[in-house]
């Protein structure tokens, strides 16, 4: 064993594993909430909007209400994976024995990342099949949705990460994700198109980057989308960068982990 | 280099306290090393430092010849951290975490008759499928050793891990910690008591507010100072002492009388 960054892969899979065998531990609350969550609002949006509301002409509501939810699912859970896990884990101390094994920042950034990117794939996913009983979706490009739902899922297990170093507490981590995370999620354009905005809140809505990953993953279901989807794919492209880098850097740091 | 842990001119400063200033020291291969001190004397920051889970602001610790920060993965595998504290993630049971930690530390299948092994010898045989969450103080403890053990580390940590443990069981882990001794492992020991470190250490270190007051043998150590002391509670709180004693006495208020005696 060298302490090279890649060197201990079978640490890196168990890790991934726990990750992983954690949340199916718990999939009522983990897999299935989240699907059923996404399924009430469509059933609620479909009854009432159905009838009045078209975004983009030739296509109803609840087929472009569809793509917007899945990933809002994907956005939520991949990010409730990492940084619940983690949060957890530091306050009741168990994380020490991840942090006595021979795991480099990039296996432990991996691990996480990865457990964080399956939860939220099979949650999109769960709510995409479930999806197709109330709609009939197109596919307009299968390789987009896949990069897009990846990518998503990796920003936010990434940014996981990060919320549960910063925070201490199971309260300050709450306060990020319920006056940050899902502010951000709600006012994506999941629920509509930022064309139909005041010309104020159509420019806010271009500085959050889920409408990017939202508009995006919607061109690739349904052909239609408010901004160009390789602009989308840039910007996703560039925070899972960012976030990515700037996860590393705490890991390796071992910012307030090994303080 | 042929010892064990190294520690050269460690300093570690929190926000108001300056927890190590310059300790230096080493523990030879093989030795049953006692580390002592009062609380806040930096035992534990020392240790945290060794393990890789705090970072030293100055000076450099190496596990057997790996320094703990630029080969962490060699040092990491040589070393064994039994903490104080009884964490535990209440997700798994005693054999889901010990997998998981063995896995953690790259081993895989060829790993499971040692951990089987290991199981038996602490007496966990029958609670290996139970939630660590529903054992008892006493197990707890015992699985926290078989994880630091699992991937067969050279030198083991145990960070007082008899404050408050019932007399069975600390006489258990004395012959458990005497055993892996005598298997080769070196053995390090924080303690506050200081019967425990006279009973099990080859050597002791005494650190007090984070510098290094005493290192020597135990015996050396020992006969430095050449007194016991006997301290008597009394119900009485004005008992008459007999006139050979009162040369001896050092200390005396209402309940307590203590003696000085040479050994």
């Amino acid at each position: 064993m060298t302490s090279h960054p890649f060197s201990n892969p079978r640490g890196m899979f168990t890790l991934f594993w726990k990750e992983v065998w954690r949340f199916l531990k718990v999939t009522v609350q983990t897999l299935l909430t989240p699907i059923m969550i996404s399924l009430l609002y469509l059933l609620i949006f479909k009854q009432v909007l159905e009838e009045h509301v078209e975004v983009y002409s030739g296509i109803s509501y609840t087929a472009f209400l569809v793509p917007g939810l899945v990933m809002m699912a994907v956005i939520q859970n991949a990010y409730a994976n990492t940084s619940s896990s983690l949060i957890q884990s530091k306050v009741n101390g168990s994380l020490v024995f991840v942090l006595l094994a021979p795991i480099s920042s990039l296996e432990f950034y991996l691990a996480y990342v990865g457990a964080a990117m399956l939860r939220g794939l099979l949650v999109g996913a769960g709510v995409y099949l479930a999806a197709l009983g109330f709609t009939d979706l197109p596919i307009t490009h299968i390789g987009g949705m896949i990069a897009f739902a990846l990518l998503a899922s990796l920003v936010l297990g990434a940014l996981g990460i990060i919320t549960a170093i910063l925070a201490d507490t199971y309260e300050q981590l709450s306060a990020l994700q319920n006056f940050i995370i899902l502010p951000l999620s709600f006012l994506s354009g999941v629920f509509y198109s930022i064309h139909d905005l005041p010309p104020l809140w159509h420019d806010i809505s271009r500085l959050n980057p889920f409408f990017y990953m939202i508009d995006g993953f919607r061109y690739s279901v349904l052909g239609v989308s408010d901004v160009a989807p390789a602009l989308s794919l840039g910007i996703t492209f560039g925070f899972a960068a960012l976030l990515s880098a700037a996860c590393l850097f705490l890991l390796k740091k071992g910012y307030k982990i090994r303080a | 280099m042929n010892s064990a842990v190294t520690i050269n001119n460690l300093h570690k400063r929190y926000a108001s306290v300056h927890a190590l200033q310059g300790v230096d020291f080493t523990i030879a291969r093989g030795e049953f090393f006692g580390l002592l001190g009062p609380n806040g004397a930096g035992k534990s920051t020392l240790i945290n430092i060794m393990a890789g889970l705090t970072r030293a602001d100055a000076g450099h610790v190496s596990i057997q010849g790996h320094d703990v920060i630029r080969h962490y993965r060699e040092a990491r595998d040589a070393l064994g951290v039994v903490p104080q504290e009884l964490l535990y993630d209440p997700f798994f049971s005693v054999r889901d975490v010990l997998r998981l930690q063995s896995g953690y530390f790259g081993r895989g299948r060829e790993n499971a008759a040692w951990m089987d092994e290991l199981l038996a010898t602490l007496s966990l045989s029958n609670k290996a499928d139970t939630s660590i969450h529903a054992l008892s103080g006493g197990m707890k403890r015992r699985v926290l050793i078989a994880l630091a053990l699992v991937h067969k580390p050279q030198v083991l940590v145990l960070d007082e891990p008899t404050a408050g443990v019932d007399t069975e069981l600390r006489r258990m882990l004395w012959e458990f910690t005497r055993r892996l001794h005598r298997e080769g492992v070196t053995v390090v020991l924080t303690t506050h008591y200081l019967a425990e470190a006279e009973a099990l250490c080859d050597r002791i270190a005494i650190l007090d507010h984070g510098r290094l007051a005493a290192l020597d043998s135990k015996t050396a150590l020992l006969q430095r100072y050449p007194y016991r002391m006997l301290c008597l509670s009394v119900n009485d709180p004005a008992p008459a002492l007999p006139e050979a004693l009162l040369p001896l006495l050092v200390m005396r208020d209402e309940l307590q009388i203590k003696f000085r005696l040479h050994k």
